[in-house]
C-alpha cells in the first residue's frame, strides 16, 4: 500500500497525537487597524477593506449614473487602505496645492497669527482670512474691520490670502431674514410662494457676496472663497454663480474659489437654471461645469461621510462621484478633505492615518490639483 | 506643497491668478524661476532659489534674515517674477505714490 503524501497548508496542521478527532486549524486573515466614518478605531481584513471598496463605489455609481472605479483604481485603493502604516503620503514631486477654507482656529492669538502659523509653521500654500460667524450677510455688518484685518495680513504674510465664507442663503429667510421661509411655505403647498422667496433671497444673496467682495479686494485680498456652497439648494448655487460671473468681470485676475456643501445640488426650488442648465440634481461633473463657466479659478467638490461605513467605503464612494469632475476640469480641482468629507471621518481630531490615506487616493487616483 | 517652505504659495498663485490646472501651473513657475519641476517641493533647492530672486524665506531660529525681501516686500518681486499682478502690491504702489 502506497504511502500517503505529507498533507501542506493548513492539513498539515491537523493536530495527532493524543487525541483521537483531527481538528483542523484554519489559517487566520491579518486584521488591520482602520477607521469608520465616526473616526473609531476597528480592525478588518484586507478582503473585508476590498469588499467595502467594492461597494462603497458600486453604491454611488448607481446613484450619481456614472460608472465605478476601474479594477485597478479599486486595487490602488486597496493597497492605500490595507496599510498598517501610520501615516503615509504620495511620491517626492507629486505634492499638491493645499487652500485651506477656514484657516487657523482663532484661538491663537489673534487671526493674523493664526495665518501667519499655518503659513510658517505648518506650511500651507494658501491661507483664508475668516470670522466666526461664517456668513456673508453677518460680515456685511462688520466689514470695515474685516477689511483693516485684511490689509494688516496682507502686510505680514507672503502667501496668498483669500477671503472667505458661506453664500448661506437660508439666513435670509424668516426668522433670520426678512424674506417668508420657504422651508415652511413648500409643507402648505405653496410653492409658487416659495419659489419667489427664494429667488428674492437670492438676489440679496448676490448682492451681498459683491459688498464684501468688494471691500476685501479694496484691502488687498488675493481672492474670495464661496464656502458650502448650495447648502440651501439651488438658488444658494445660482447665488454662488452668479456673484461669481459679476466678481469675475470686475476682477480678471481675482482669485475665485467655490466649494460646495454636497455631492448633489438640492432642488429647494427645482426650476432654477444657469446658462440654460437646470441646477437641481446636480452631481460634481456636472458642479465643475457650471463654476468653470461663472469664472472661478477652483472648484471643490464636497462629499459627505456615512458615519456608519468604514473610511475605505467612503473614499471608494467620494472618488466615484468626482472622477467623472477631475477628468474633464478645465479649472484646479480642490477636494475638500477633512471633518466629515472627502473620505476623512467626522470627528473634531481627524486622525492623521485617515486624513494621509485619502490624500493619497485622490492625488494618485484622480490626480486633483488641492486639496 | 509646503508653501513657502517650497514653492507652494507660487504654484498657488498661478491656479488662483491664471486658473492654472496642477501640471501647468507647476511648469510655469519653473520655467519662471529656471528650475525643474521637482524643486518646486524640494526645500534645499527652494531655499536657494527664493533667496537668490527675493521671493521671501521663513525666517527661524537658526536663520533670520532682516536684510533680505519678506512679506509685502518678496510679493513685489513675486508679481515681477511670476509675471502676475498681486493685488496688495498694486494697492501699496497706488497708496504709496510709487
Amino acid at each position: 500500500m502506497p504511502t500517503p503524501p505529507s498533507p501542506t497548508g493548513p492539513a498539515a496542521l491537523v493536530a495527532t497525537g493524543h487525541s483521537r478527532e483531527a481538528v483542523e486549524v484554519m489559517r487566520l486573515e491579518p486584521k488591520i487597524a482602520t477607521r469608520m466614518g465616526d473616526g473609531s478605531l476597528v480592525e478588518m481584513t484586507r478582503s473585508e477593506i476590498k469588499a467595502d471598496i467594492e461597494d462603497g463605489t458600486q453604491q454611488a455609481a448607481k446613484r450619481a449614473k456614472t460608472e465605478p472605479l476601474t479594477p485597478d483604481e479599486q486595487d490602488h485603493l486597496l493597497d492605500i487602505y490595507a496599510s498598517s502604516a501610520r501615516f503615509t503620503a504620495v511620491d517626492i514631486g507629486e505634492e499638491v496645492i493645499m487652500s485651506n477654507d477656514g484657516t487657523g482656529t482663532k484661538h491663537i492669538g489673534n487671526r493674523v497669527q493664526d495665518l501667519q502659523t499655518y503659513e510658517q509653521v505648518v506650511g500651507i500654500d494658501m491661507v483664508e482670512l475668516w470670522q466666526i460667524d461664517y456668513s456673508y450677510k453677518a460680515i456685511k455688518t462688520n466689514v470695515a474691520h474685516e477689511g483693516q484685518t485684511m490689509k494688516i495680513a496682507q502686510m505680514l504674510c507672503t502667501n496668498p490670502v483669500q477671503y472667505g465664507a458661506m453664500p448661506d442663503l437660508g439666513r435670509y429667510s424668516k426668522p433670520d431674514g426678512p424674506i417668508p421661509n420657504w422651508s415652511e411655505l413648500l409643507p402648505l403647498m405653496k410653492v409658487d410662494e416659495a419659489r419667489a422667496a427664494q429667488l428674492e433671497a437670492c438676489d440679496m444673496l448676490v448682492e451681498d457676496i459683491n459688498y464684501v467682495a468688494d471691500h476685501m479686494i479694496e484691502a488687498g485680498a488675493d481672492g474670495i472663497d464661496m464656502d458650502t456652497t448650495g447648502a440651501a439648494g439651488d438658488a444658494d448655487f445660482l447665488a454662488g454663480l452668479t456673484a461669481c460671473r459679476m466678481l469675475r468681470e470686475k476682477y480678471p485676475w481675482l482669485g475665485i474659489e467655490i466649494g460646495m456643501a454636497s455631492e448633489f445640488v438640492l432642488g429647494m426650488h427645482g426650476q432654477l437654471t444657469f446658462d440654460g442648465e437646470r441646477l437641481a440634481g446636480m452631481w460634481p461633473k456636472d458642479q465643475v461645469r457650471m463654476v468653470q463657466a461663472a469664472g472661478a479659478s477652483i472648484y471643490g467638490p464636497a462629499i459627505n461621510i456615512n458615519t456608519g461605513k468604514s473610511t475605505a467605503w467612503n473614499i471608494a464612494r467620494a472618488m466615484t462621484f468626482i472622477k467623472p469632475a477631475a477628468e474633464i476640469a478645465e479649472i484646479p480641482v480642490h477636494v475638500n478633505v477633512g471633518m466629515g468629507v472627502g473620505g476623512v471621518p467626522t470627528c473634531v481630531y481627524p486622525p492623521a492615518d485617515a486624513t494621509s490615506r485619502a490624500s493619497k487616493a485622490f492625488v494618485e487616483i484622480l490626480k486633483i490639483d488641492g486639496y | 506643497m509646503g508653501g513657502m517652505r517650497t514653492a507652494g504659495d507660487l504654484v498657488a498663485r498661478m491656479q488662483m491668478t491664471r486658473r492654472m490646472r496642477l501640471k501647468e501651473a507647476k511648469a510655469y513657475v519653473a520655467d519662471k524661476l529656471g528650475c525643474g519641476v521637482r524643486d518646486l517641493s524640494d526645500p534645499i533647492a527652494m531655499e536657494q532659489i527664493r533667496g537668490d530672486k527675493g521671493l521671501g524665506l521663513l525666517p527661524h531660529t537658526s536663520a533670520v534674515r532682516p536684510g533680505e525681501a519678506g512679506m509685502i516686500e518678496a510679493k513685489f518681486n513675486i508679481a515681477r517674477t511670476l509675471d502676475i499682478p498681486i493685488n496688495c502690491v498694486e494697492r501699496f504702489k497706488e497708496r504709496a505714490g510709487l
